[in-house]
């Protein structure tokens, strides 16, 4: 009898069940370290001055006060620091403190370092910079329509471009025109998503050290270490191997710590110019000044089918409205197109999409990066579609279902998908049948479906290395020793080394120890961003143990004269699989080992296939080695007097591969439920305009008035979990983190078109929207609940 | 000019404190940055998050909004203050258990808010709940399996108590 490796679901003993987390005590017990918990003998505060000016030239900057000021020991402008940086290698265009131009208020002009934070502030005051204002651009229309007889945003990519203009992408695959002439039925919509931030609850946090010959340590609360180490040596021209970049437990970040920012580089610069160490820590405001989130998209969609309810063609044209800096747009823009193509079958498609500057805080990546706004616009289209060719919307979507390993229409190819399992799910939990177009008027259910990348195939900066790497050591006391350097931001990846490791090695999840965060010390991982992290650095642990594991079961063989194979490894023992009662203590079966092999240690890596993109240019942004899947259904009451929409609950269902831990998949699941309910109804990021205060200025930068969901807010959330096994994945697991987001808010748009018959194509579904809504459809009259499908 | 300092005199998780600060310090400042307990967070500086919020005679209190002379005197309880020798807390053992911290940053100051309700009513109800946290933002759970864990904490609080 062999004993199989633990790849189906009966083999795993610790994968697949609820865990604690292995920081979590930590955590509960407010002993957990995060950046801003840190302090070092003779630390200095730094503060940032930022501009007024929405758009504006710096004609010259005087410190020569502030640095006169008693307790000031370093200040850096952006002379000091005069190289630009990007996170995508082919649009560096911001430096860490402006050099001559300022593109929003909020951008950083200038950095001091002083005893502490009031003397900071005091010194601020003190500095002096000579603007000469110039127009801003803050309405990306009219940022596209620019034709240079005012200063563009930026220096045009080439001589008599418009240099607002950061990227335009146009694709098309199939006969568009042609399939949508010949369609039964064509839906065109026009939508608009408003712009939202992440709000994380920790505001950004960095502290630089300087040996005083040769290296620099920066601390950050950042998503991305390993980038940031890059930018840092590049910025401050010093070598890779002399900077180390550690990060303590990040208080959330959801998209909006996955690149650089400008306190990063200060700390690192005024630690070598004062040789102490440098604290910045963001004010609220200041974070959302850094912003990063959500991009504002104008969406026009025209979507046909047959009269049976196939879809035909999809035609779509987006606006991205980028704000001061490229930050991800590059990607960004090409995402609003690519990720659309699951889990539909379309047999034409065409998107044709341009991102351009606004002199606002620059947009980039927040949860569901750049596929959330077309997914809401697209999964409207979809309701509309079903009811003109006279279909329950399940039925529309499971018509058009694409099925499992296949390629889209633009030749991502997917692997296993469970979409058909996560509809029945919710249809099903949520009583659908008994509700749609059958509750009274005011009351109504919605659904929506969506997918998500595991992972993008390709890095930011073009290499053939593993995306995702794993040591780990075990020594004669029992001990597991995993050294990751994958970014733990809540979402629990430290965790998931510690069960697979545990798993593998047979040792209780205690004796394993996870030293994570450093980049001396731990293999690159990319970082936290893009879902990638469970799919590729779960891979990478279990390369990485499966090599401990046969060096042990080997040793033990060897000692009990059996087959390496029959050794089972598990609970802190090793037994022998056919007759489990011959047994020793895990600890004595690593010595085994460590005398046969000397002392053991592994390492594991894992990179993507190459195959699973298209063979065009921009057909590898998009690509992932999996996709994941979810349905939501919302049910919804809206009061037509005050305009008010009263979300009861979301069912979600999720295809995440195998859940590896069901209760930490269910937390990404129902706050992803919750944070796409909550860009759905509450929040906005508004900007006001020349008639109502100072044109360019964020309105409301705190978290009074930018509204998030509190505990009164939030709508019941209902967790399904689908579980399809990927061929690929660790285990068969997928992504939790992003794709339960997306359906919430389209989920909710056609509930609230089930419940009084107006159609929502505007975010927010805020009270003044939704009242307006309200208002025209009861001078057209159609303030009524819509008709069954196929009802006359 | 810098800022004058004085003496304040605090009780925190039973331990008597003498600390020069900053007259301008909020009592978060001086757990935090003067005495050295950096359990309680802070999220906006401005009463709007609930991430510093710590038991004031009792009471769930927002520590960036009061200033530290104003806690002189009086109990002050903080996360680090819930855990006693025994172990951690109820709320804390099960919001390890449920899942309920995330990113773990609101935690110390949901764990404070909680603990006060659960001393008050350890058999709340969902709503309940809901109404004693409103002025805790949790960023990464959508609050889901928090009650879960303050549901769980309340039953395990009120079995040790009828425990002969």
């Amino acid at each position: 009898m062999s004993v199989k490796p633990p790849n189906s679901k009966s083999d795993l003993r610790l994968i697949g069940t609820n865990q604690r987390k292995i920081e979590g005590l930590a955590k509960s017990t407010g002993r957990a370290v995060y950046t801003d918990d840190l302090t070092f003998p003779g630390m200095l505060h730094g503060k940032i001055l930022r501009s007024p000016h929405p758009h504006a030239r710096v004609r010259a900057i005087d410190v020569s006060r502030a640095a006169a000021l008693d307790g000031v020991h370093g200040i850096v402008t952006g002379q000091d620091m005069p190289t630009t940086y990007g996170i995508i290698p082919w649009t560096p265009d911001e430096y860490p403190l402006c050099v001559d131009r300022v593109r929003y208020i909020g951008d950083g002009v200038a950095a001091v370092a002083a005893v502490d934070e009031d003397t900071a502030l005091r010194a601020l005051k003190l500095i002096e910079v000579d603007y000469e204002e110039l127009p801003a651009f803050l309405d990306p229309f009219d940022a596209a329509s620019a034709d240079g007889s005012t200063p563009y945003i930026h220096e045009p990519h080439k001589a008599g471009w418009n240099g607002n203009v950061t990227k335009m992408v146009h694709l098309e695959f199939g006969d568009v025109d042609g399939l949508l002439d010949g369609s039964d039925v064509v839906v065109e919509g026009e939508y608009f998503f408003e712009g939202t931030t992440h709000a994380p609850i920790e505001p950004h946090c960095a502290i630089g050290h300087w040996d005083g010959s040769s290296k620099l340590t920066v601390w950050s609360s950042t998503q991305v270490p390993h980038y940031l180490h890059r930018e840092l040596s590049r910025v401050l021209k010093i070598e890779q191997a002399q900077v180390r970049v550690l990060q303590p437990l990040v208080g959330g970040a959801f998209g909006g710590k996955s690149e650089p920012f400008d306190l990063e580089f200060c700390v690192a610069k005024l630690a070598m110019m004062t040789g102490r160490p440098v604290k910045i820590l963001y004010t609220r405001e200041e974070v959302f000044y850094a912003h990063r989130g959500r991009h504002p998209f104008h969406m026009k969609y025209r979507t046909g089918a047959t009269s049976d309810g196939k879809l035909t063609s999809v035609d779509a044209k987006i606006l991205l409205d980028g704000g001061a800096y490229a930050s991800f747009g590059l990607v960004t823009t090409y995402y609003s197109g690519q990720l659309l193509c699951a889990p539909y079958t379309m047999p034409a498609y065409r998107f044709d999409s341009k991102r351009v500057y606004t002199n606002k805080p620059a947009c980039g990546p927040k949860r569901g990066h750049g596929s959330v706004q077309p997914r809401f616009a697209f999964e409207v289209q979809i309701d509309k579609l079903s009811e003109k060719v006279g279909l329950d919307p399940f039925e529309f979507r499971r018509r058009n279902f694409i099925g499992e390993h296949t390629r889209t229409v633009n030749e991502l190819r997917i692997t296993s998908n469970g979409f058909m399992e996560c509809l029945e799910a919710v249809e099903r939990a949520s009583g659908w049948q008994e509700k749609f177009r059958k509750m009274p008027f005011g009351r109504g259910v919605g659904v929506a479906g969506s997918t998500y990348i595991c992972g993008t195939n390709y890095p930011i900066y073009p290499n053939d290395m593993p995306q995702s790497g794993v040591q780990m050591q075990i020594d004669r006391s029992g001990r597991v020793a995993v050294f990751s350097g994958a970014s733990e931001i809540g979402q629990g990846c430290d965790s998931v080394v510690a069960y697979i490791a545990a798993e593998e090695l047979g040792v209780p999840l205690d004796w394993v120890r996870v030293m994570r965060g450093d980049t001396d010390f731990t293999p690159v991982d990319l970082g936290a961003y893009s879902s990638r992290v469970t799919f590729m650095l779960g891979n990478a642990a279990i390369d990485a143990a499966v090599k401990l594991r046969k060096m042990v079961q080997e040793a033990v063989g060897k000692s009990w004269e059996v087959r390496p194979n029959e050794v089972l490894l598990a609970g802190g023992w090793a037994m022998w699989a056919p007759d489990t009662s011959k047994q020793m203590p895990i600890r004595e079966a690593f010595n085994l080992a460590e005398a046969e092999f000397g002392t053991l240690g592994s390492t594991g890596s894992y990179n993507t296939p190459k195959d699973v993109h298209g063979e065009y240019r921009g057909g590898t942004i998009g690509a992932s080695p999996a996709y994941s899947f979810t349905a939501h259904v919302a049910e919804v009451e809206v009061d037509v007097e005050a305009g008010i929409v009263d979300v009861k609950k979301i069912w979600v269902a999720h295809d995440c591969g195998r859940a590896l831990n069901p209760i930490l998949v269910e937390g990404q699941m129902e706050g992803s439920a919750y944070m796409g309910f909550g860009e759905a109804l509450m929040e906005q990021h508004v900007f006001k305009d020349a008639d109502h205060g100072r044109a360019g200025l964020l309105d409301a930068p705190s978290l009074l008035d930018y509204r998030i969901p509190t505990s009164l807010d939030t709508p019941e959330l209902e967790s399904l979990i689908v579980e399809s096994i990927d061929p690929e994945g660790p285990y068969g697991a997928k992504e939790a983190g992003e794709g339960p987001l997306h359906p919430s808010i389209p989920a909710i748009a056609n509930a609230i078109y089930d419940a009084i018959g107006i159609r929502m194509d505007r975010l927010p579904f805020s009270p003044p929207n939704v009242w307006r809504g309200i208002k025209a459809a009861r001078s057209r009259g159609s303030l009524v609940k819509p008709s069954r499908p196929g009802a006359p | 000019m810098p800022a004058t300092t004085d003496i304040v005199r605090l009780i925190v998780n039973g331990d008597r404190h003498e600390v020069g600060v900053p007259t301008h310090f909020t009592l978060l400042e001086t757990l935090r940055y003067v005495i050295g307990l950096t359990g309680s967070k802070q999220g906006c500086d401005k009463g709007d998050c609930g991430a510093c919020t710590v038991i004031v005679d009792g009471e769930p209190t927002l520590s960036c909004l009061m200033p530290v002379w104003e806690a002189e005197g009086r109990q002050v309880t903080t996360v680090e203050g819930l855990a006693t020798a025994a172990g951690p807390h109820a709320l804390q053992d099960c919001f390890d258990l449920n899942g309920a911290a995330q990113c773990g940053f609101c935690t110390p100051g949901i764990l404070c808010s909680a603990a006060v309700l659960l001393t008050r009513n350890p058999s709340p109800s969902r709503e309940e709940i809901q109404e004693a946290l409103s002025g805790n933002l949790c960023r990464c759970t959508g609050y889901s399996k928090i009650y879960d864990a303050v549901e769980a904490a309340g039953r395990r609080l009120l079995d040790a108590a009828e425990a002969p």
